[in-house]
């Protein structure tokens, strides 16, 4: 175990664990991405990464800037179109876990990456929108999220439901019809949520090493569920901060 | 058959005030100096489609040629925002931006259903969003067969489609590999096309995966090498991710951007 470590450091080792060997992830740009390609050189090195822009398998010796920079698709087990890649690989659910960033994020995983500020057509801050997110979220077998906390970042309600969490409680999604379970887990810069099995509402299950509760309860814009057995995650190890430097580096 | 000419004279007879037009490339191949030429001719009232509009769509909307945009995804891949396209929305700079907004799988739908000769196409998607509230080409439908309420998306058929490839010969066939993203259906479902490519050949040598768009279904090929520059062509040259990181500090502040648009047009400032 390492002491020598920083938040984002322990974020990224935290959103790579997640991801178990032998699995398919539809990896967004940027941390998801960072997490999935720590996770292939840590533990998981039969972990497909596939990218929107086409490539599936990709093998990625650095990080990349873009979901499409050359090196995701001459690494690739195979290159094919877009709308090959949400029609044939996505849609019908052939992909286990869809790995998503966000700029807003409610306390049942509903994600926002639209508009800051109620109306859409008068935005305080436009996002870029939605890409591949609203049917990553609905299609994958479950959805993990890695976002900075802070009560900006972690509102009661969304502004703008972009991609879809659990909605407004247990249950929404199967009236839906969605295919995949939704968020299954929310990693950040402090611990761990989960959306608790009785109301889908995001609940801390872990905190990092270090991280007083207060601070996680400070960072959450809503009144933040603690599970009763709160526990505290396993420091990074010198192999994950070695590796994971070395992937920053490359 | 496709026709053998220069990006000025393509863009001069082919893109007109008003057109719908789609410069496709997802992240690799972007047809960035046909953009940039779009820009020098002055064209206005543009509705500009594109999965990603990213730099380009940030030069063009900043330089005022763009009345609509549809889009899926908005920003600077990797880098963060894209601020003309920010400035557009947000304060009508320097002319107001009308919107249409999707996902990439409605995007790639309405492009397959463009090139297919159909009105619309259907995917499962969508379900639960406030995408659909705001944007008229979202509808629910209901399978005819199993009773799923499912999504429609309208096809897309730009006026003009414009992409860039690695090479075509000299009948105007064209050849592109590598991540391909939707440009073969942006060009099929387009009623005008232009191709710019890295390079003219004689003979087009086979190359495994690679698409190949015949030149009856091309309007006009351009030799424009280095065109998807800051983007990349595999087998030519990598992408310049330090340009998209360089970009954020042009495109953020109107004087700057103002700057580097005079020196594109050749404006003394």
């Amino acid at each position: 175990m390492s002491t020598d470590y920083t938040a984002d450091e322990m974020m990224s080792i935290a959103a790579a664990r997640a991801l178990s060997d032998g699995t398919s992830c539809f990896v967004g740009i940027g941390l998801p991405s960072k997490a999935a390609n720590l996770a292939r050189r840590a533990h998981a090195p039969n972990l497909t990464l596939i990218y929107e822009s086409g490539c599936l398998g990709a093998k990625p010796s650095h990080l990349p800037l873009s979901i499409g920079d050359g090196e995701l698709a001459d690494t690739a087990d195979a290159v094919v179109s877009v709308p090959e890649v949400f029609n044939y690989w996505l849609q019908p659910g052939r992909i286990d876990v869809g790995f998503l960033g966000a700029a807003q994020l409610d306390k049942f995983g509903n994600i926002n990456t639209t508009v800051i500020g109620s109306d859409y057509h008068d935005p305080k801050v436009r996002l870029p929108g939605a890409g591949g997110a609203p049917e990553i979220a609905a299609s994958c077998g479950e959805v993990f999220i890695v976002l900075r906390q802070s009560p900006r970042a972690f509102v009661e309600k969304v502004d703008f439901v972009t991609s879809f969490g659990h909605g407004s409680g247990k249950g929404d999604r199967e009236k839906l019809g969605l295919p995949g379970q939704g968020p299954t887990l929310v990693v950040t810069d402090l611990g761990l949520m989960r959306p608790d099995p009785e109301t889908a509402e995001l609940t801390l299950t872990e905190l990092h090493p270090g991280v007083e509760l207060e601070q996680a309860i400070k960072a959450t814009g809503w009144t933040l569920k603690v599970a009763d057995d709160l526990k505290v995650t396993p420091a990074p190890t010198e192999q994950e901060l070695t590796l994971l430097r070395e992937l920053e580096k490359a | 058959m496709a026709e053998l000419l220069s990006l000025e004279e393509a863009v001069g007879r082919l893109v007109h005030d008003g057109d719908t037009v789609a410069l496709e490339g997802f992240t690799h191949l972007i047809p960035v100096a046909a953009g940039q030429e779009i820009i020098r001719q002055g064209r206005r009232g543009l509705t500009l489609v594109r999965m990603t509009p990213d730099i380009v769509y940030d030069q063009l909307i900043g330089a005022g040629c763009a009345s609509k945009l549809i889009f899926s995804w908005g920003g600077n891949p990797g880098v963060g925002s894209l601020h003309r396209f920010r400035d557009a929305v947000q304060h009508d700079w320097p002319v107001p931006l009308e919107i249409e907004e999707h996902s990439h799988a409605g995007m790639a739908n309405r492009y397959v259903a463009g090139a297919s000769g159909l009105p619309f196409a259907v995917l499962r998607g969508y379900t639960g969003t406030d995408l659909p509230a705001q944007t008229d080409t979202i509808k629910p439908i209901t399978c005819p067969f199993t009773g799923e309420r499912l999504t429609a998306v309208p096809a897309l058929n730009p006026d003009v489609t414009i992409v860039h490839a690695q090479r075509a010969d000299r009948q105007g066939n064209v050849q592109m590999w590598g991540i391909t993203g939707v440009q073969k259906e942006a060009v099929l479902a387009a009623k005008r096309s232009i191709v710019t490519v890295e390079e003219i050949v004689d003979e087009l040598e086979p190359r495994p995966g690679a698409v190949v768009l015949p030149a009856w279904v091309v309007t006009a090929v351009a030799e424009v090498p280095g065109g998807a520059k800051p983007s990349y062509a595999a087998g030519y040259y990598e992408r310049d991710n330090s340009a998209y990181q360089a970009w954020d500090e042009v495109g953020r502040d109107r004087e700057e951007f103002t700057k580097w648009l005079n020196e594109l047009t050749g404006v003394k400032a």
